[in-house]
């Protein structure tokens, strides 16, 4: 009797592969940690974490042993059950979206072709979208069951900075989409490796620099920090957390750096494909790991980017953050997609 | 038993249950949130029916943006059972015996509906739901329909403007 007719081969890969990517980007976020510190090091000039290990790399595991090892308060006047499921749902929301990101292209092994990719399904970027949209219950619910004002005011100003910034992104992206023709990241990637096309960045630049400022706004990033504003909400939303469960908060915005720029760089700059350079000529697994490679290192300046623009720029007050947002990047992304829409009407 | 009977009964008892748990929960803001996870599992539902796209955009727009924007609204109201107007106990037998009434002929309907009755869903076959066929069917078939739509959507805009603007 067979109860489920289920390729277990396909099952197991899956799971292989979802396991790695995970445990992956939870490895990267960990250092990446490390490297906000050392960047911010550089551009104040100072040192910077050196002490633990050589050039201070033990840093994030004695930082991470600290969280754990913190004692775990839950206010006695928040709402239990909602105030344990915010930094649940915060660090599932930023880890699902690794589901839709192609990795690399596919590798041969044991008679078998794995495409190094969880799921290509044919509105990719839509689910990135609806994976986004969910990033703000975390914030909001945490917010809200603290029990505190500060809290409760940080996680309506994240909310509302999230839903605004959302819609530039969403029409930037049209404007993409446009051009490509297909919602599949995977297909955006390839398209853009086939020989006599460039990057996207090369059709859609203004596009791509909306995108990038709301990416940073949805990573909660500064300038665009103000869930977190130290000097008027005290901590912002996790303000009533500590040990792990703060982690958690904290870990998912570095986890959502990195699922953005994997994003950015799949639609914008190619993704696995490096540049001025033909995959084909080598060998199949050998081709797949070295594009892993080269969307790791675009990942890598991505987040660098993100960092250089933190601890160089101010934060916005809240009516410029909702200025810049309605008035300036709205209707720049709606002329960027009519002026998309029109160029393809007579060229394309 | 397939793997899509075991997902459709999975879905279909949670989208029952998260429904029910929306009705019986005091707190409101339980409420909104067991409505996300019913919006979840009916958006199971449609990736059943292969229409990816409809479950998708039902999570960016029901889950994502109307959802959140019901959270905002009880957040600020600060609504719990202290202040919620209680209501007597034969109002709550009399809503109850009637709602069930209502699924009763609901039920019955739709199961001797003759448009339905030779109907069987399409869990693998169908692919109307996907974008493209999706997009060719609102742009071609349904055009007008679709535009009085966006007029709509327009309307309902300039009057959310009009009302939010101080004066």
């Amino acid at each position: 009797m067979t109860l489920l007719s289920l390729d277990m081969l396909l099952v197991l890969e899956k799971l292989i592969l979802i396991i790695i990517i995970v445990f992956a980007s939870l490895g990267i976020a960990l250092y990446t940690t490390f490297a906000e510190r050392k960047v911010a090091a550089i551009l104040q000039d100072r040192p910077g974490p050196e002490r633990a290990g050589p050039f201070g790399l033990f840093q994030p595991l004695a930082d991470g042993l600290k969280l754990i090892m913190k004692e775990e308060i839950i206010p006695s006047s928040s709402n239990k059950a909602l105030f344990i499921l915010g930094p649940g749902l915060a660090m599932t929301a930023a880890l699902m979206t690794c589901a839709v990101i192609p990795w690399g292209s596919t590798v041969h092994l044991f008679g078998r072709e794995i495409d190094l990719q969880i799921a290509d399904i044919n509105i990719g970027i839509l689910y990135v979208f609806g994976v986004v949209s969910l990033g703000v219950y975390g914030i909001m619910i945490g917010g809200w069951a603290s029990n505190n004002k500060f809290s409760l005011m940080a996680a309506l100003r994240g909310a509302s900075q999230a839903i605004s910034y959302e819609l530039a992104m969403g029409i930037a992206l049209i404007a993409l989409l446009m051009t490509t023709n297909t919602l599949s990241l995977r297909e955006i990637v390839n398209q853009q490796m086939a020989p006599g096309h460039l990057w996207n960045i090369a059709y859609q630049p203004l596009g791509f620099l909306l995108f990038f400022i709301c990416a940073m706004a949805e990573c909660n990033r500064t300038p665009f920090d103000l869930p977190e504003a130290e000097n008027e909400l005290n901590f912002g939303y996790h303000q009533e957390y500590s040990s792990m469960k703060l982690g958690f908060y904290l870990f998912s915005e570095y986890i959502n750096m990195i699922m953005s720029s994997a994003i950015m760089a799949s639609l914008y700059f190619g993704g696995f494909d490096i540049p001025f350079f033909d995959e084909k000529i080598l060998p199949q697994n050998m081709a797949a790991l070295v594009g892993v490679g080269a969307l790791l290192i675009k990942i890598v300046i991505f987040i660098f980017i993100f960092m250089w623009i933190r601890w160089t720029i101010p934060r916005f007050r809240y009516d410029q953050l909702m200025n810049l947002g309605w008035k300036s990047l709205i209707p720049l992304a709606l002329a960027n997609m009519l002026a998309t829409g029109a160029w393809i009407l007579y060229h394309g | 038993m397939s793997t899509t009977e075991i997902l459709f009964f999975f879905l279909s008892a949670l989208a029952i249950f998260s429904a029910i748990m929306v009705l019986i929960s005091k707190n409101p803001i339980y409420s909104v949130l067991w409505l996300v996870v019913t919006f979840f599992a009916i958006s199971g539902h449609y990736i059943l029916l292969n229409a990816q796209f409809l479950a998708i955009v039902n999570i960016i727009v029901y889950a994502g943006a109307i959802m959140v924007l019901f959270l905002f609204v009880v957040m600020l109201m600060n609504l719990n059972q202290q202040n919620e107007p209680q209501k007597g106990l034969w109002m709550k037998v009399a809503g109850v015996v009637s709602g069930g009434c209502f699924l009763m002929v609901f039920v019955s309907l739709v199961r001797q509906a003759v448009d339905l009755r030779t109907k069987v869903a399409m869990t693998t076959g169908g692919d109307i739901g996907l974008i493209k066929n999706l997009g060719r069917v609102l742009f071609n078939d349904y055009v007008v329909p679709f535009e009085i739509t966006s007029v709509l959507f327009l309307s309902a805009m300039v009057g959310a403007i009009v009302m939010g603007k101080k004066d």
